[in-house]
């Protein structure tokens, strides 16, 4: 009988998503192996996050009473302890960005083989994790052959667990190291305030790395015009410093649900799908007919952008610029 | 002040490509610097540039190619730099979250850096766990997904505030104590191209080989619980309704569709 403990993530007095979706693969290896399907809840309103964690195939709830929002030093502490406590075989983690800020630490400070970023989990006298390599382009398998393992999963890859569980609810109590707490979260801030909000857009003309040089963006804009469309991007033309980081679509720029979502040289990368799947109509235009962008378009371009965008624009009367 | 910038030379897939015995084809591979660790070497040369004596070392494990990686990060700034490789290295197959910490880790105490500085995750491999797991390793306070950080602070107070970037939109401030490794996301500075001076440079900068032994280390540190067993394309989930013709008819059609879905007039 192997046990899974699985960590839940808040942020800012709210459960995460993937705390829910944790249940879900945690419950699967749980039955894999027999064992019992342990969930952990560190900081903020503990009792008001267990009462949510309760789902159906959740055995038992672990509150860890210690501050209120995410602290790497305290997550890890409180997850070695506990870990160590139960004696348990998996210890599931988010991939998410405070996932990012502790698991890896956990995972050393136990010894556990750590795999990040699991799309699937399959058990079968060890661990098998399917995950990503090359920026998607390709999928491999990863097997361990050896307990107890360490694994963050990546958001929106099981479903959320529903129901109403049973679980029987417990304060753990960490002999927190106050002296290893060395960080300080001092506050948190909204970014990508500005003069257009486009989460609020019906029509997003979007671009990507596909548009190569900033020179090009008079091109899009003249789309952009001739369409009356509200612009948009994904990450790298931000980090470029080509828009400014309000026109960001993704997991760490805005969530988007317009009518209408024209990506324009958008390869489709799982954090920028993250923010535009809730699109009604997704137009995916790129040379790459493999980009994973099409694998959620509901109309797709395989064509040079530098050609179809300037034949958009004449469509509707505009003049495509030179670039 | 001392800066340790750890990078890595990863392998950029074309976008036709074959996988064979598990593997994608050499031919279709290229390598090249890291992204992530292309922000993280221009975050410590301005920590260089801001302050006085500030050395910055680059370090990588990579095979003997690594090295035009490695000095791409001396031509844009970094004074020296360390290349890690041993045979026992290129025999291990996958080197894991673990291995490539303890191996980092030994180059920590043989350097004794006050910040580390390394991008949040390689392109290829996407473990995104080196940074966070080297400094739990070696006792240094850390921060992961930095998207700003506040140079004189590190320079003067030995205080590292940083924003540390979440999800939607929400940054996170956090101010962690030197020591530390800070992990890099993209778009926290701008990455400057190497100039030809700094290319010449770097033509007579350092890069020092160390074997494992030279670290006090032994083979097995390259041993991976962890055995890549699979690659394979994912299976398209495609089923897009494809505007087909050339440019000018795709466009027409792609016209056809917006007018259709009353997003556009006209």
């Amino acid at each position: 009988m192997s046990d899974v403990l699985a960590v839940a993530e808040h942020r800012r007095g709210e459960l995460r998503d993937v705390s829910f979706e944790l249940v879900t693969a945690g419950r699967a290896l749980a039955d894999a192996t027999d064992g019992d399907l342990h969930v952990a809840v560190v900081g903020g309103n503990t009792e008001e996050f267990a009462d949510a964690l309760n789902r159906e195939g959740v055995d038992q709830l672990h509150t860890v009473d210690y501050g209120e929002e995410f602290n790497h030093d305290v997550y890890v502490q409180a997850t070695e302890a506990l870990f160590g406590d139960l004696d348990a075989e998996f210890l599931l983690l988010p991939n998410s960005v405070n996932g990012l800020d502790y698991a890896p630490a956990v995972a050393n400070k136990l010894g556990l083989p750590y795999v990040s970023d699991a799309v699937d989990l399959a058990y079968d006298d060890g661990l098998t994790a399917t995950r990503e390599m090359y920026g998607s382009k390709v999928e491999t398998t990863i097997e361990v052959a050896e307990g107890p393992y360490a694994v963050s999963v990546r958001s929106g890859e099981w479903p959320a667990a529903e129901g109403v569980g049973d679980a029987e609810v417990s304060a753990f109590d960490v002999d927190f190291d106050e002296d290893a707490i060395r960080s300080d979260v001092t506050g948190f801030e909204e970014v990508g305030a500005g003069d257009v909000d486009i989460s609020e857009a019906e029509f997003l003309v979007s671009i990507g790395r596909g548009i190569e040089e900033e020179e090009n963006l008079p091109l899009i804009e003249a789309l952009v015009e001739a369409t009356d469309a509200t612009l948009s991007s994904s990450r790298p033309i931000v980090d470029n410093g080509w828009l400014s980081k309000n026109r960001q679509v993704g997991q760490s720029g805005k969530q988007v649900t317009p009518d209408v979502y024209l990506a324009i040289g958008i390869s489709g990368a799982v954090q920028h799908v993250a923010g535009m799947k809730g699109a009604e109509t997704i137009i995916a235009v790129n040379t790459d007919p493999d980009a994973p962008i099409f694998d959620i378009a509901d109309y797709g371009v395989v064509g040079d952008l530098f050609d179809v965008v300037p034949a958009l624009i004449e469509e509707f009367g505009g003049d495509a610029p030179d670039v | 002040m001392k800066v340790l910038v750890t990078v890595k030379e990863v392998a950029e897939v074309e976008e036709d490509f074959e996988i064979s015995n598990g593997e994608i084809e050499e031919t279709y591979l290229e390598y090249d610097l890291n992204e992530w660790d292309d922000y993280a070497v221009e975050e410590g040369v301005q920590l260089q540039e801001a302050g006085d004596d500030v050395e910055v070392v680059a370090v990588t494990i990579g095979p003997e190619r690594a090295e035009e990686t490695i000095r791409m990060a001396l031509a844009k700034g970094a004074d020296r730099a360390i290349r890690v490789w041993d045979d026992a290295l290129g025999d291990a197959g996958l080197l894991d979250v673990e291995a490539k910490a303890d191996i980092l880790a030994a180059v920590v105490e043989e350097e004794d850096p006050d910040i580390v500085l390394s991008g949040v995750q390689a392109a290829d491999d996407a473990f995104g766990g080196t940074g966070v797991a080297l400094a739990e390793e070696v006792g240094f306070e850390w921060a992961a997904v930095v998207n700003a950080l506040d140079t004189d602070g590190v320079l003067d107070d030995g205080i590292a505030s940083v924003r540390r970037e979440l999800e939607g939109g929400v940054e996170e401030l956090t101010d962690v104590e030197l020591p530390a490794v800070l992990t890099i996301q993209t778009g926290i500075n701008e990455p400057r191209y190497a100039s030809l001076r700094g290319i010449r440079q770097a033509q007579s900068k350092e890069i020092a080989p160390k074997t494992l032994d030279d670290l006090g280390l032994d083979a097995s540190v390259a041993d991976s619980a962890l055995e890549l067993t699979d690659m394979y394309e994912p299976e398209s989930e495609s089923d897009a309704q494809y505007l087909e013709g050339d440019a000018g008819e795709q466009a027409a059609q792609l016209a056809d569709v917006l007018r259709e879905k009353g997003v556009v007039d006209g």
